[in-house]
């Protein structure tokens, strides 16, 4: 599978990545060689081979459904770019 | 007395302290003078010597009561990708720009309540998504070793900020991460001693995550005790890390010395692969006679998926690296670049934020998930996983470790393998099926190449049996008996 270079622009749109048109060339190239380098995978025989689902053979943890932390706006936003009061704040959404 | 950090070990260092041969504030301020001196080498993106000097003086306070933990007033380098309480942590991306941290990673967490004593951050590949450093926002980390009158060096990566602090001699150990072999890797082109412990060994609470299924921290030091007794303090079970295993935490120096008499250490055939630098296969075939000079049984075995493990990381890793870096987006933390709407907004900010090498892996990620390709790429690639696993299962009802080089090559020139990102990803072939498996793994350093620089050997083990590894790599470490340190040509 290769990409073309409207479907790079069309991932880079997904991945919400600004990509200048005279990136689009460059990032479809540097693409289409790693896809063309894990390519060899399909000739591995996975028939009735289960995906990998854990590392180790565990199953995930549960905890009590309470609040055990919180309670720290300050903490919370003091690395905000943007705020006013205890909210973020970003450009308007609803006109 | 004048100190010189770089002739020290920890454990040596613990010795002093307890015989008050110095105090911590005497070693931490030898530890400051010599990485300021370090400064050509641009390993530290934040230094924190007043940070350093009071906790190491809390050490000298403690250890005065008889009250000394177990890394008491040992002056160590953090990874710039451990979250570290109001200190600046960048993972050597632009997008985290003046991020500081409201809570403190548990495996730095730990190792501060063992007494250790924090130098500054240091320098990675951006994110963690590169073998030579060179992908960090704030410049390539320059490897201490260097060959006569050659180009500057890289120390590898992603933990290359750690492994040259190291070798150069101005932290007594530091932390790293490892995702596909940049604790080890890493450790091995710059001379030292690196370990990836078994999945869920470490917490990952606290520490900025590329790839969850594959990321483990780890200790980087000059010594395989050294790194046995950061190990010590950094593994446990902590609740906040959904994967960390509760699982007791063995005494890992108890048995360091028991040597491998009766060791079966198990030799994979696939890791002799065509091309390979001849002094890399020479390297590794001593490696096998010192084992068996001192009693190991080396064992020849099989692990017929070796060659899939790199195309089936290059499809995880950066999977996953999509999913956890899509919360980079100018809204909580870091950069912000303005657009003219909401999606403008953080399509500016993620496309100026992150560096070329994560915008590639975070693209790949994107379309290997995307709708109609998911099974193709990622099904695909986690079944591979199965069988990479499978392999080592089978492997390990023979033998007790497994034996291989660390990395296919010495250090390379800084700029060197620009062009093709598949080149790079060559480096981590002998250390990525580790991660996929979820296995410990270490890396001791064990002699020179005909340039003067140093190689590594890698020990892989059992899970959760990081005992037996270091047992393994200790005995290694004393038939290779490297003692080969760089010239510090940076003080000139």
């Amino acid at each position: 599978m290769s990409l073309d270079r409207d479907a790079v622009a069309k991932i880079a749109r997904l991945a919400r990545l600004r990509m200048e048109p005279d990136r689009l060339e460059g990032m479809t190239a540097e693409l289409n060689r790693i896809l063309s380098f894990v390519e060899e995978l399909q000739a591995v025989n996975t028939d009735n081979i289960p995906p990998m689902t854990s590392v180790m053979p565990m199953k995930l943890r549960q905890r009590e459904d309470m609040v055990n932390d919180g309670g720290k706006p300050e903490a919370v936003l003091k690395n905000a770019p943007q705020r006013q009061g205890d909210f973020y704040t970003v450009p308007k959404v609803v006109e | 007395m004048s100190i010189d950090p770089a002739a020290l070990t920890i454990a040596g260092a613990l010795e002093g302290l307890a015989k008050k041969d110095y105090t911590s504030v005497e070693l931490t301020n030898a530890c400051i003078e010599a990485m300021r001196a370090a400064k050509p080498l641009n390993v530290m993106i934040t230094e924190t010597p007043d940070r350093a000097l009071e906790m190491a003086a809390a050490a000298d306070a403690r250890r005065g009561k008889g009250e000394a933990g177990l890394l008491d007033g040992i002056p160590l380098g953090i990874k710039d990708l451990f979250c570290t309480e109001g200190v600046l942590t960048t993972a050597a991306s632009h997008i985290l720009d003046g991020f500081h941290p409201a809570y403190e990673s548990t495996a730095t967490a730990r190792l501060w309540q063992a007494g250790a004593v924090m130098l500054g951050k240091l320098n990675l590949d951006e994110f963690a998504m590169g073998s030579s450093n060179e992908t960090s926002y704030y410049g390539p980390a320059v490897n201490p070793w260097q060959t006569k009158d050659g180009p500057k060096l890289v120390p590898g990566g992603s933990s290359g900020g750690s492994a040259a602090a190291v070798a150069a001699g101005f932290v007594l150990g530091a932390t790293g991460t490892d995702t596909g072999g940049s604790i080890r890797q890493p450790a091995a082109l710059c001379g030292i001693t690196g370990i990836k412990p078994t999945y869920g060994r470490v917490s990952r609470w606290g520490i900025v995550a590329f790839a969850s299924s594959l990321d483990q921290a780890g200790p980087m030091a000059r010594t395989v005790r050294d790194s046995a007794l950061m190990l010590q303090a950094m593994a446990g079970f902590d609740p906040k890390d959904s994967t960390s295993v509760n699982e007791p935490v063995p005494d890992y120096c108890a048995h360091l010395e028991a040597g491998v008499k009766g060791l079966r250490i198990g030799i994979p055939r696939e890791y002799r692969m065509d091309g390979m630098d001849p002094e890399i296969t020479a390297l590794w075939e001593k490696g096998m006679a010192w084992l068996k000079d001192v009693g190991a049984e080396i064992v020849d075995i099989h692990l017929p998926n070796t060659h899939y493990a790199l195309p089936a990381y290059y499809i995880v890793a950066p999977a996953e690296a999509s999913s956890n870096l899509a919360r980079y987006d100018g809204v909580r933390y870091g950069l912000r670049v303005p657009g003219k709407d909401l999606i403008e907004m953080y399509e500016n900010t993620r496309g100026e934020g992150f560096g070329r090498e994560v915008q590639r892996r975070i693209m790949i990620g994107t379309y290997v998930l995307s709708a109609g390709y998911y099974d193709a790429y990622y099904t695909k690639a986690q079944k591979v996983r199965s069988l990479i696993k499978r392999d080592f299962d089978q492997a390990f009802q023979r033998v007790d470790a497994i034996l291989t080089p660390t990395a296919p090559n010495a250090a390379f020139p800084i700029g060197m393998t620009h062009d093709d990102p598949v080149t790079m990803y060559l480096n981590d072939v002998f250390t990525v099926p580790v991660n996929l498996a979820g296995l410990p793994g270490m890396s001791v350093p064990a002699g020179l190449n005909s340039a003067g620089l140093p190689l590594g050997l890698q020990l892989i083990g059992k899970p959760f049996d990081e005992a037996t590894l270091l047992r393994a790599g200790r005995a290694l470490e004393k038939a290779a008996d490297f003692r080969a340190k760089p010239a510090q040509w940076w003080r000139s």
